[in-house]
């Protein structure tokens, strides 16, 4: 399904000259995000990575259109981002799990196909083959609160993936997870990935996880953030375990650290401010 | 939360379940035996004290049964209708700050000003507007004592609630509707119960304080008074007795409703309470 790369066909992402800033308190501004341009194929497995506080949650959420650009636009699968998202094209994963304790697993991943409509037999059919795809079949009536940690993000990865979105956004889904675990589910990521044909968008701190699962990782820089270098990862596919022990793949992380290097000054001094800016500018 | 799946086997048995309960129960149960007995042997004979034997209060409950119990129908009526008029009006105010900006910054210095007049002072003032012998006028003290915490509970559960859950709804191009009806409105009722559960306490005093300050003589704040006005105290406390079992009645009833409303909140916060 992946790499449909014909010339002229319509990207499935295509973010333009895009600008984004924070007014501050008591005047003044924080920019975010300056004069990004990316364009993303569909199947693409792109990942964001960069120091905290280099805009890369943000430039996820003006994707998405959770934060509107202060300049530039953002085309999803030739639309705009808003239009897009009220398409349902998306499917979204946050850093923690977003369940809620009222609803049953199934309940929870049964949600957008609530919203978007969707009744009887084939929302039944779609969350049980949700719930298969991230191996929770047998959990389907358990509550958020008798999960383990990577366990509630394997749902709330089967709710993001509910109604097939073409675009599925992960904001640091596995940076509150032990390593092994982490290691599990970039595992899993990349067979729901390879199996539905979606296009990723992820957002990471962590530069193995990025060069394992990705086709290229786009490397971000801070205050204002923008892009400084954009790697592609050449590793064939499908990648397992033994992936992450050869010499390319030691290469590749290499390189992504030295991109992040180069571009990365001494320690960040701002790095809360913008965080809480966003957060704040980010609530609808 | 990083523990190992849960298997579905390690449930405890039914028997087990209210083994448990039982000695949970056990303690304060023969703590509260032990009181009544340590009570009765220290007030029981002849002569005047301060309170009456638990048997003379039996025994009051006896002789006097028409009086309390037509009473205690009263202010049962005025302290459920006080909590059902203060609760109603909390949620629709709660909705209300809630849903605009603009009713937060008026209504709530209201509601938090209105909080602090102490009830016994208006007590009167309430009982003339609404009707001394109107049950009416003994409602109004109670909902005015109940309304409270159910505004600054509802709020709070409608307004408290994660961003990225309001992220997570946006994503998915949910109406503001739907953002209610699944998420805040779920969200807001562990904290109206809670509210619940302290206004249920809080109606039987609007109840009887607004009793005490006029208005007909079968409700048990004025047999309190009466009864002590003629030394019959033994009256008296089976009076105070009866209404604190009216409380911690209608507190079990909504400890009862929240268990079904809500059980997914009683599940996860365990079973205290």
């Amino acid at each position: 399904m992946s790499g449909s790369v014909a010339a002229g066909a319509v990207p499935a992402v295509r973010v333009s000259g895009v600008r984004k800033a924070f007014p501050v308190k008591g005047g003044g501004e924080t920019v975010a995000l300056e004069e990004i341009d990316l364009t993303i194929e569909r199947g693409e497995f792109i990942s964001l990575i960069g120091p905290s506080g280099c805009g890369k949650s943000t430039l996820l959420r003006v994707v998405g259109d959770l934060v509107a650009p202060s300049a530039g636009s953002v085309e999803v699968n030739g639309k705009p981002a808003a239009r897009a998202r009220l398409d349902r094209d998306y499917g979204m994963v946050f850093q923690a799990p977003v369940l809620f304790d009222w609803r049953s697993v199934e309940a929870n991943v049964r949600l957008p196909l609530e919203i978007q409509g969707v009744g009887g037999s084939e929302r039944d059919a779609r969350v049980r083959e949700m719930l298969e795809l991230v191996e929770l079949g047998g959990f389907a009536k358990h509550y958020p609160h008798q999960l383990s940690g990577g366990m509630q993000q394997r749902v709330a990865i089967a709710r993001a993936l509910a109604f097939q979105p073409a675009l599925l956004l992960m904001d640091e889904p596995f940076g509150a997870l032990d390593e092994m675990t982490r290691e599990r589910l970039n595992a899993e990521v990349l067979r729901v990935w390879a199996r539905t044909g979606t296009t990723v968008i992820f957002v990471t701190h962590s530069i193995p996880e990025a060069v394992f699962l990705s086709t290229r990782v786009v490397v971000m820089s801070a205050r204002p953030g923008r892009i400084s270098d954009v790697i592609p990862i050449d590793l064939p596919q499908p990648r397992d375990e033994e992936t992450r022990e050869t010499d390319r793949y030691y290469e590749l992380v290499t390189e992504v650290r030295e991109a992040l290097r180069a571009h990365h000054g001494p320690a960040a001094g701002s790095v809360a401010s913008l965080e809480r800016a966003r957060a704040e500018g980010g609530i609808g | 939360m990083s523990a190992p799946a849960v298997s579905a086997g390690a449930r405890p048995s039914a028997a087990e379940r209210v083994g448990a309960r039982l000695v949970r129960i056990l303690p304060p149960l023969l703590v509260f035996v032990a009181i009544l007995v340590i009570w009765e042997l220290l007030t029981a004979g002849p002569g005047r004290r301060v309170i009456p034997a638990p048997s003379a209060i039996a025994a009051a409950v006896g002789t006097d049964q028409a009086l309390l119990w037509r009473s205690a129908q009263a202010t049962l009526v005025e302290a459920l209708g006080g909590l059902a008029i203060g609760t109603f009006a909390g949620v629709a105010i709660g909705f209300a700050t809630a849903r605009w900006a603009t009713a937060r910054d008026v209504l709530l210095p209201i509601a938090i000003g209105a909080s602090t007049i102490p009830l016994i002072a208006i007590a009167p003032i309430v009982n003339n507007w609404f009707g001394v012998l109107n049950p009416l006028s003994k409602m109004m003290m109670a909902a005015l004592l109940v309304f409270f915490p159910i505004v600054i509970n509802v709020t709070r559960g409608l307004v408290q609630v994660q961003p990225a859950a309001l992220e997570l709804m946006r994503s998915v191009a949910a109406s503001p509707t739907e953002v209610l009806v699944k998420v805040r409105i779920p969200n807001m009722l562990p904290f109206f119960f809670t509210a619940l559960k302290v206004a249920t306490t809080l109606a039987f005093i609007g109840a009887i304080v607004g009793e005490y300050f006029g208005g007909t003589s079968d409700v048990l704040g004025r047999v309190v008074l009466q009864s002590m006005s003629n030394g019959k105290f033994a009256v008296a406390w089976a009076a105070i007795l009866i209404g604190a079992i009216g409380a911690m009645l209608t507190y079990v009833v909504v400890v009862l409703v929240e268990r079904v409303a809500i059980p997914w909140y009683t599940a996860l916060r365990g079973d205290e309470a």
